[in-house]
């Protein structure tokens, strides 16, 4: 059981300056986010798109916007839980007790919910009933590529995900399948000539133009059915199936936790972000409230507000004393200013 | 002011009027149809918009840009008629459109 101050559910970027709003507090924080690295939608959705709006940043990218932050709290030395989401929170006294899908156990006075839209899961092929499938032979990444070695593998998708795979599979696999909706690839130049070169040489089977249209077998796929835009279909006999469709955003267990909700957003109030449950806040896109906007910065006032009240929850016996970074000395010990 | 039909997939129909400027996304969830979630809320980075053209229409819409094209890979059930409707913006030209909602998004 680890015990902390705070705990931040979502390593996007207003979960990233939370911690920054509480570190100068004094407060320690752990992340834990479902994604494998910090940055949430920034990183996932749009890390080259440029973002205008930040404050006194003309420009920067997602992916940019995530590393300053980073950079910004590398003074708090914050433990982050990756790959993994929050799946149950429990009272215990005036504490909480939170656990993770990899039965990580945290207690902590504050949790505050950085969630975005929710934790990213993979997007699934749209066919009924492949959940029986999931235990067996279709994946949605790859944990262990000697699965694969002399085996026939299908492919979906046209990212750098399915692509890469299908180069790296096809030095061990029996035979590969690339399956993908469209002629045109999303995965980098140099990528695809790599897929197309190995299309070239027979290594690999390539549909483009197809998409699936059914899964066969029991417990097991054994074949895969592909159908084109003019309604022709294919049947592929398979070992194994990766499908790459990307991620979607889905609150998850949040909805489980007894907290207000309006239409997938968590209602809080706007002087300190706290739910209707003591010590469980919102900030960022997954709060709301009247006049509430979507914005980064909103994210960022909203977690310096939050991070007042888990201080007085955190350290109730300690007066709080409101400081600027510019002059206070006990910030800057914080920082590692000497 | 330009009118929209948006049809559920359940065939339920909608005929709003939407603001000159706004997207078809926009004119759907201000009018609280049921069926666009716009998880992103319009700036392209999801795929959960997405809706089926009716064919009278497909040829009167902008082209489609990289973006949306790449987005559309993640969509449910894409046809040849499929678009995101954060990226089309409703003008006195789309006055009459109709449009079809998937199963589901995402």
């Amino acid at each position: 059981m680890i015990k902390t101050d705070a705990v931040i559910i979502g390593a996007g970027p207003v979960g990233l300056f939370t911690v920054f709003e509480l570190g100068i507090l004094g407060l320690n924080a752990h992340v834990v986010d479902n994604l494998d690295k910090a940055g949430g939608q920034c990183i996932e959705l749009y890390p080259d798109k440029p973002i205008y709006d930040i404050p006194a940043l003309p420009i920067c990218t997602g992916e940019s916007l995530t590393k300053n932050l980073l950079e910004q709290i590398k003074p708090f030395k914050t433990t982050f839980h990756l790959n993994q989401r929050v799946d149950s929170i429990t009272k215990k006294d005036k504490h909480w007790i939170v656990e993770t899908s990899d039965k990580t156990v945290f207690e902590t006075p504050n949790i505050i919910i950085a969630g975005g839209v929710g934790s990213f899961e993979p997007r699934k092929p749209p066919i009924k009933g492949i959940e029986r499938f999931e235990q067996h032979n279709l994946f949605y990444s790859v944990k262990n590529k000697k699965l694969f070695d002399k085996q026939n593998v299908c492919i979906f998708g046209g990212g750098d995900s399915a692509l890469d795979w299908v180069i790296e599979l096809s030095k061990t696999a029996k035979k590969v399948f690339l399956v993908h909706r469209r002629d045109e690839f999303r995965a980098a130049q140099h990528t695809v000539n790599q897929m197309m070169k190995l299309k070239d040489e027979g290594k690999i089977e390539l549909y483009t133009n197809y998409q699936p249209k059914d899964f066969t077998g029991e417990s097991k796929i054994e074949k895969v059915i592909i159908e084109n835009d003019k309604k022709e279909t294919k049947e592929l006999k398979v070992d194994s199936v990766l499908a790459f469709f990307g991620l979607k955003m889905e609150l998850g267990p949040i909805v489980n936790w007894g907290l207000n909700l309006d239409n997938k957003a968590i209602i809080v109030n706007t002087e300190n972000f706290q739910t209707n449950e003591e010590g469980i806040f919102a900030v960022g896109d997954i709060c709301t409230y009247p006049g509430k906007l979507k914005l980064i910065l909103c994210g960022f006032h909203e977690a310096a507000l939050a991070a007042q009240e888990c201080f007085k929850r955190a350290k109730p016996d300690e007066k709080y004393v409101f400081r600027f970074t510019t002059s206070s000395s006990d910030i800057h010990k914080r920082l590692g200013i000497k | 002011m330009p009118k929209v039909t948006y049809i559920e997939f359940n065939g339920t129909e909608h005929l709003v009027e939407v603001d000159k400027g706004l997207s078809i996304m926009e004119g759907a969830v201000q009018n609280n149809i049921p069926g666009i979630d716009a998880d992103c809320g319009g700036s392209c980075a999801c795929a959960t918009c997405h809706i089926y053209v009716d064919d009278d229409w497909i040829d009167k819409l902008p082209e489609q840009s990289d973006a949306e094209k790449d987005m559309l890979d993640f969509a449910f059930e894409t046809k040849a008629s499929s678009r995101l409707s954060c990226q089309i913006f409703v003008d006195e030209n789309l006055n009459g459109i109709v449009v079809s909602l998937p199963e589901k998004q995402g």
